[in-house]
């Protein structure tokens, strides 16, 4: 059979099972597609040999009967996932040559459910950044071209969304902090959620800003997307934010009705010099929920404006803190020191050394917020406000609405490089629409809907309740049905 | 707030990060761009508001104060720079 690798999750589970294919075909099909696909950069650590020996494994549990949700699937996994034995340094130098002693929390989730790893995923350098262009490894190219220029894939989770968009693999974790998993979905023509903060453990994933972090699937379809989430959540009694409740069966959620459900459109989310198409598959979007039966309101978040201004205080403190640990002692680089320097020269050449610009920008930022006498200024201020943010969110939701409809971004994707003299107040500008979710904690997902003027894929975003991952995917499924998105990307690599 | 270039080194020396004196006057400014940024924030009514502590409303979990790991120093110096003898080793910090 031709093409295994560009199969969905759910088409190629249902082919293992009825022993059409082997996991060990299409684990070969996905590793041939890695190998051609060197001009993307998305892969930047494979391990051909695990995937096949995983392979093998889960064609002998499918022969038994016993096929747990994933089982042999072949995924990716984004390099901020600690994976045992395998070279995880979050695209940093800083963590050149290291290989943890264990798996994350979510991804030995994904290998108990049976799913075979390709390899890690190149990114944004610990995951700061919207274009993975602040990658150690380089830039990830997108697969989407619409003429000589090579386009972003979005970030940070760019390799994940590379990948999956290419057919390189069949899905793959990302993770979200202010848009990392959303951002590149929409980019590339794919689906990526972001559950509610809690439902994923953090566990062995490279910390960047904890109070806003978590994993998430990035995949073909909405029905993938509720696999793969069912696989990767669960409480853990090893990250003391993780919820210690059921996860339900998302993917038996999927089919249900929208019928009468509330749908909030909210008015500070229609920017200024938004562009046209942008606005026009909003209003597209809003009619398709309307036809499926669902009520359409229109609600107000006044403190939008805010959301990344205090995102940009909190998220960087947060680093600051997290990323203290780089200092050259327990893992990863080393700077090389000269006749008489002490342990603070080591620190502070290990560091210049290891973290790119970005790195070191977002750490003195934090570092700045939090420093005495502008703690409160800037740190407590930040905070207030994120709780304003939550709550307004809290009010519309009060107010009997199922899930908000907003764009995925405020523009397709850009060439790579032609950020490069912006300030980087225009680059974070790429997170508009999805950094209100990670500070109010809700679960949101991006759903391919439509191409722009040029051929380029534009996203939308629903925003659900808390913990109410099911009913946010079967919005979105709903969506996916009637935007009927299929285009994919013409093969140039 | 404007930051100078002084405070620009001062906060460079907090977060342990080495920058060039040439490299100091573009760091300033770039911090001055993020912070007039942030400084949106003013604008904002917060009064009376409890900064928040925890998105959800769960309380932190507590578990037995009990030992569940150990006995891993081979692991746990695996990916060291420089381990010796069993320990982590760096420059000299005492004289």
């Amino acid at each position: 059979m031709a093409d295994l690798n560009k199969l969905t999750l759910a088409d190629a589970r249902d082919k293992l099972r009825g022993k059409e294919i082997t996991s060990v075909e299409l684990t070969e099909a996905c590793l041939s597609a890695v190998d051609g696909a060197k001009a993307l950069n998305a892969f930047v650590h494979d391990t051909p040999d695990l995937a096949l020996e995983q392979a093998k494994a889960a064609d002998a549990r499918l022969a038994e009967g016993d096929a747990p949700s994933m089982c042999g699937l072949p995924i990716g996994i984004k390099d901020l996932f600690c994976t045992k034995g395998v070279a995880s340094q979050a695209a940093s130098a800083i963590l050149e040559g290291f290989k943890p002693e264990y798996d994350s929390t979510v991804s030995q989730n994904l290998r108990d459910a049976g799913a075979v790893m390709l390899g890690k995923l190149n990114m944004d350098e610990f995951a700061m950044g919207s274009s993975n262009e602040t990658s150690v490894y380089g830039d990830v190219v997108n697969p989407w071209k619409v003429d000589d220029r090579n386009l972003t894939p979005g970030g940070s989770s760019g390799g994940s969304a590379s990948a999956v968009a290419a057919d390189l693999c069949l899905a793959a974790t990302g993770t979200d902090t202010g848009g990392s998993i959303r951002q590149p979905a929409a980019f590339t023509g794919i689906v990526g959620i972001k559950p509610t903060y809690g439902r994923c453990s953090r566990w062995g994933v490279v910390a960047f800003a904890s109070s806003l972090d978590q994993a998430g699937p990035m995949t073909k379809t909405v029905r993938d997307a509720a696999i793969m989430l069912e696989a990767m959540c669960g409480h853990d009694a090893k990250d003391s934010t993780s919820v210690d409740m059921a996860v339900p069966n998302f993917e038996a959620a999927l089919d249900g009705d929208i019928k009468g459900k509330t749908i909030g459109i909210p008015k500070e989310y229609r920017m200024d010099g938004m562009p046209g198409e942008i606005e026009a598959l909003w209003s597209q979007g809003t009619e398709m929920l309307k036809d499926a039966g669902a009520k359409i309101v229109d609600i107000s978040l006044p403190h939008t404006k805010y959301a990344l201004p205090a995102y940009y205080v909190i998220a960087p403190a947060e680093a600051s803190s997290n990323l203290a640990r780089y200092d050259g002692v327990r893992y990863g680089h080393r700077a090389k020191l000269s006749q008489g320097d002490g342990i603070t020269e080591m620190y502070e050449k290990t560091r210049a050394e290891g973290f790119g610009p970005e790195v070191q920008r977002r750490i003195m930022i934090g570092t700045y917020v939090l420093s005495a006498g502008f703690y409160d200024a800037y740190y407590n201020r930040a905070r207030r406000v994120r709780t304003l943010i939550k709550k307004d969110f809290e009010d519309v939701f009060a107010q009997g609405v199922d899930a908000i409809l907003t764009p995925a971004t405020p523009s397709a994707a850009f060439g790579l490089g032609e950020m490069k003299d912006a300030d980087p107040v225009q680059m974070y500008l790429n997170d508009v629409f999805t950094v209100t979710v990670n500070l109010a904690g809700l679960p949101g997902i991006s759903v391919p809907a439509g191409l722009d003027k040029k051929g380029l894929p534009l996203g939308l975003q629903l925003i659900g309740k808390p913990f109410e991952e099911g009913e946010l995917l079967q919005f979105a499924h709903t969506l996916e049905r009637a935007a009927g998105f299929v285009a994919k990307p013409e093969k140039w690599w | 707030m404007s930051i100078d270039i002084t405070t620009a080194a001062k906060v460079a020396k907090l977060a342990r990060i080495k920058v060039e004196d040439d490299a100091l006057p573009a760091l300033a400014e770039e911090f001055n761009a993020i912070l007039g940024f942030i400084e949106q924030l003013e604008e904002v009514d917060v009064e009376g508001v409890e900064p928040m502590t925890s998105v959800t409303p769960q309380r932190l979990k507590r578990r037995e104060d009990v030992v569940t790991d150990g006995d891993q120093q081979e692991k746990v110096l695996s990916n060291a720079p420089d381990a010796r003898e069993g320990f982590f080793a760096v420059p000299k910090v005492v004289e």
